[in-house]
């Protein structure tokens, strides 16, 4: 590591959190003109890292170097000022602004706002990144993609010397990260230091020029350009995993999952679809509130045992339609059957009863009460029903016994059914959900981005229970960002957009790119 | 804050149940103490002596006979108008309207029981006008309640500001319609001593105040230990879970406020059918808003908040005296509540910290 060449260095940081240590004593240089890439997986400790570089949190030990000078970076205003900017995985620009009213939000509020100057490093970003946008478009109406080009600009409006990206495909279209890449690497040739956050080793080889790799708030490895630039994909996979788990043994499916290229786990089964659907919705429909995308007439048929994966860019109906089929949300028009029964106008307590299960992706927002108990929240669903409630009066011991059984039988790691579900951590959160809703009379399930936020353990896990069901008849709707995960799981791929089903396509060779075109909705029916 | 703290009944994780319980002792009584204290210093700045104050406190609240059947008198009202508040806090509805609620109740009962007595049996007259009183006050609740159930209109605001409204039409309805044309100062009927509440064993309490017991502890009962009472605290922990898992939001909203306005509505018709046997116009006690920090100190559990009523009754009963024969106003037992939930928070400021640590 040579000292002077970092634009940023970060020496011995460990940062603690309650329970936890999140970064334990990370040395790492960033360089200008290099595209490093952070690599690890939930929890490892990239946002923690970040978070520190850009000013929301402060190391308890070690120190930040800025041009080899310790700086305590106080406030994310601060970072800014030293020239590192930062793009979170969500956009945080305000959407009824336009593009460089948004820019010159950062100013000081009793200075006035200098639209001439504003425009003129607009142009300067523009240049540089080698996009074109229109500065006086709103923002909401922009796509995601040129949201992000933005939030890029914003970032780099005060200085370009570090360009900070936290997982920023993970709500792209394939086009749209094909875009962002060479944005980046524009970006690089200019001498900018890029640091680039992801869990995906695909985007780690195909970007990056450095990768380091984090486990446990730990730097477990790293790679440096020189010898990156002479392996192949595959090399730096194995060196990787190795990396991760210590073995080049590591268990075959972290790899896939870590690689996205987990085609070998795909079921070659064919799914039976001569006897009646399992579910079948036509034409549903509904409203939505401002700045929300409603469903807007969507039919599809599901048989038992199918895994039906909707991909599609976040924000295009997918959570309406979950809401829709768990009975959470009103439909205004169509019509859902389960087995031939007209369950339209029936509400979460009755869709129950006919066997449907909805497994959130707001664990903690919707899924469970996070102050309530391990054991409540195993009930939640059921509350006033026989066994557990008799006459309405709780037998607190029968749920308490249930609870117990179900913390054994699905592997949950809590102290007590007592503890507030809340304090577990997300896949322990995610088992508890799964507890609740994957039993004996389940028959359509929805998994609404089921892996999200979980480490490569829990992912698998997750992933096992949906294949699981789907063996022992279950009719399956999984919705998730995530195309490698959905390819894994589906047995046919519908993709949303702006509240349409845009098409369905059969899991199999080249669906990759049916779904990608479907995605931007440039083609009504590439199946 | 407390509210999203769910109540279980049976032992507490871990075991340790007895060290449990005295923590949260501790919790308590060095915020008391630490209030005792401070409201003494104030005393003696305002050169008063302390000693004296909390004598004639202790003295005319607990010591003598007579204060203390006051005080066990004074329970009755403040014990359901924070079984109501607890109904409503537990799941997440602020109903500040309370004031409103109780005159209204009050209004009722002086208006029909006198009306009655002559007529029907005591046995059958008295929890027929708290049956009355009980249906006012959750009629009165029916706008922030459908207002907040259809709209999300903060219930806050709508709930004072139906209070404003029910203690002016309370006034209203005595004035105009209730008016016991014998006197001179608007004011209804008055009920005859006899067939108000009976007293208990020889002693000026009413049976109202066992009525309240009974009210608190089936309240508790009901948060902890009934489907009902779990939906409720669903719905106030996190109300987007409480849609989740298919509980009717809006209804259980209507009838938390019905629940919680018409047990206040029954405070203001036993204080009524046991001490006052009228209602004067502009009277207004004013208990909604002053059992509500009661009801914070205690999270929200109706044992301890009979326990926070009992102490803040003595303190009622025993600071009007005291005030008056030291020299301080009478609202210095406001002060003295207001520096035991300062020093209550900060108690429990520090002992989050201290956990925190430990972990």
């Amino acid at each position: 590591m040579n000292q002077s060449t970092a634009v940023v260095a970060v020496r011995n940081v460990t940062k603690r959190f309650p329970g936890v240590v999140a970064n334990a004593d990370v040395s790492l240089d960033f360089n200008p003109g290099e595209v490093h890439v952070l690599l690890g997986e939930n929890g490892a400790g990239k946002s923690t890292l970040i978070g520190m570089l850009a000013g929301m949190q402060q190391p308890d030990e070690g120190e930040i170097l800025i041009g080899g000078q310790a700086v305590k970076i106080a406030s994310p205003r601060h970072s800014l000022e030293l020239g590192i900017g930062t793009v979170f995985q969500h956009v945080l620009l305000v959407p009824s602004l336009t593009v460089i009213e948004n820019l010159m939000l950062g100013g000081s509020w009793w200075q006035r706002l200098a639209r001439g100057a504003a425009l003129k490093r607009f142009r300067e970003l523009s240049g540089l990144l080698g996009v074109e946008i229109d500065p006086d478009a709103q923002v909401g109406r922009l796509s995601l993609g040129e949201q992000q080009q933005v939030e890029i600009m914003r970032a780099l409006w005060r200085g370009e010397k570090v360009l900070i990206l936290d997982e920023p495909t993970s709500m792209l279209t394939p086009q749209g990260v094909r875009d962002l890449g060479a944005v980046m690497k524009r970006l690089r040739d200019k001498g900018v230091a890029l640091i680039l956050i992801t869990h995906k080793l695909v985007e780690a080889y195909a970007f990056g020029d450095r990768i380091s790799v984090l486990r446990l708030g730990r730097v477990v490895g790293e790679i440096a350009p020189d010898r990156l630039k002479a392996m192949t994909e595959k090399q730096v996979t194995d060196t990787v995993i190795q990396m991760m788990f210590g073995t080049v043994e590591a268990h075959a499916r972290d790899a896939e999952i870590l690689t996205g290229r987990g085609r070998a786990a795909h079921r070659d089964r064919a799914v039976d679809r001569s006897g009646a659907a399992r579910l079948q919705v036509r034409d549903v429909g509904t409203e939505a509130e401002r700045g929300a995308c409603p469903l807007r007439s969507v039919s599809f048929d599901l048989w038992p045992g199918e895994v039906l994966g909707i991909a599609g860019v976040d924000g295009n109906g997918q959570k309406h339609l979950a809401e829709v089929l768990a009975g959470q949300r009103h439909a205004s028009g169509g019509k859902i059957e389960i087995g031939g029964i007209d369950v339209t106008a029936d509400g979460v307590p009755e869709r129950r009863k006919h066997g449907v299960r909805y497994v959130t992706d707001e664990r903690l927002g919707e899924g469970t009460v996070g102050a309530f108990s391990v054991a409540t929240n195993l009930v939640l669903k059921e509350i006033g029903v026989a066994p557990f409630w008799k006459r309405g009066i709780s037998d607190w011991n029968l749920i308490h016994d249930h609870a117990r059984t179900q913390i054994k039988r699905n592997d949950i790691r809590t102290p007590s059914e007592k503890i507030p579900v809340g304090r577990l951590s997300g896949g322990n959160i995610q088992k508890v959900l799964l507890a609740r809703e994957l039993n004996a009379e389940a028959s359509v399930a929805v998994f609404n981005k089921p892996t999200y936020g979980l480490d490569l353990q829990n992912t698998r896990l997750a992933h096992d229970r949906i294949l699981a069901s789907a063996e022992s008849g279950m009719a399956i709707v999984v919705i998730s960002t995530d195309l490698d995960e959905l390819l894994e799981l589906s047995d046919r791929i519908a993709v949303m957009y702006q509240g349409h089903l845009a098409g369905i396509v059969e899991n199999g060779p080249d669906v990759e790119r049916k779904v990608g075109m479907l995605m931007t909705g440039a083609q009504k029916d590439a199946a | 804050m407390s509210a999203e703290v769910e109540t279980l009944p049976g032992p507490l994780p871990g075991g340790d149940r007895l060290k449990e319980i005295g923590a949260a002792a501790a919790r308590v009584l060095i915020p008391v103490l630490l209030a005792l204290i401070m409201g003494g210093i104030i005393l003696l700045i305002l050169g008063k002596d302390p000693l004296a104050y909390y004598g004639y406190v202790a003295k005319r609240g607990l010591l003598t006979w007579g204060g203390l059947q006051e005080t066990f008198t004074r329970m009755a009202p403040l014990l359901l108008i924070a079984s109501g508040l607890i109904v409503a806090f537990r799941a997440g509805i602020w109903n500040l309207g309370g004031d409103g609620q109780f005159l209204l109740g009050a209004v009722i009962t002086s208006a029909v029981a006198p009306l009655l007595v002559g007529s029907l049996p005591d046995l059958i007259v008295l929890p027929f006008c708290m049956l009355l009183s009980i249906a006012t006050g959750a009629l009165w609740s029916v706008v922030p309640a459908i207002l907040k159930a259809r709209y999300g209109i903060n219930e806050i605001i709508t709930s004072m500001m139906m209070s404003f409204l029910g203690t002016s039409f309370a006034n209203v309805l005595i004035k105009l319609f209730f008016w016991d044309p014998a006197t001179t100062v608007p004011q209804t009927r008055t009920l005859p001593v006899d067939d108000r509440l009976p007293r208990l064993f020889g002693s000026t309490v009413h049976a109202g105040v066992l009525i309240a017991l009974a009210v608190i502890i089936l309240v508790h009962l009901m948060m902890t230990r009934t489907a009902f009472g779990l939906k409720l605290q669903v719905v106030g922990a996190n109300p987007a879970a409480a849609v989740h898992a298919g509980l009717n939001v809006a209804w259980l909203t209507v009838a938390t406020f019905a629940i919680s306005a018409g047990l206040i509505g029954l405070a203001g018709s036993v204080e009524i059918l046991g001490v006052f046997g009228t209602v004067r116009a502009d009277w207004n006690p004013a208990y909604g808003l002053l059992v509500v920090p009661l009801v914070f100190l205690a999270r929200f559990n109706g044992y301890g908040t009979i326990g926070f009523v009992f102490f803040f009754s003595a303190l009622m009963i025993g600071g009007d005296s005291a005030a008056r024969r030291v020299g301080v106003p009478q609202h210095f037992v406001l002060v003295l509540v207001a520096l035991l939930l300062i020093f209550l928070a900060v108690v429990e400021y520090l002992d989050h910290l201290r956990r925190k640590k430990v972990r």
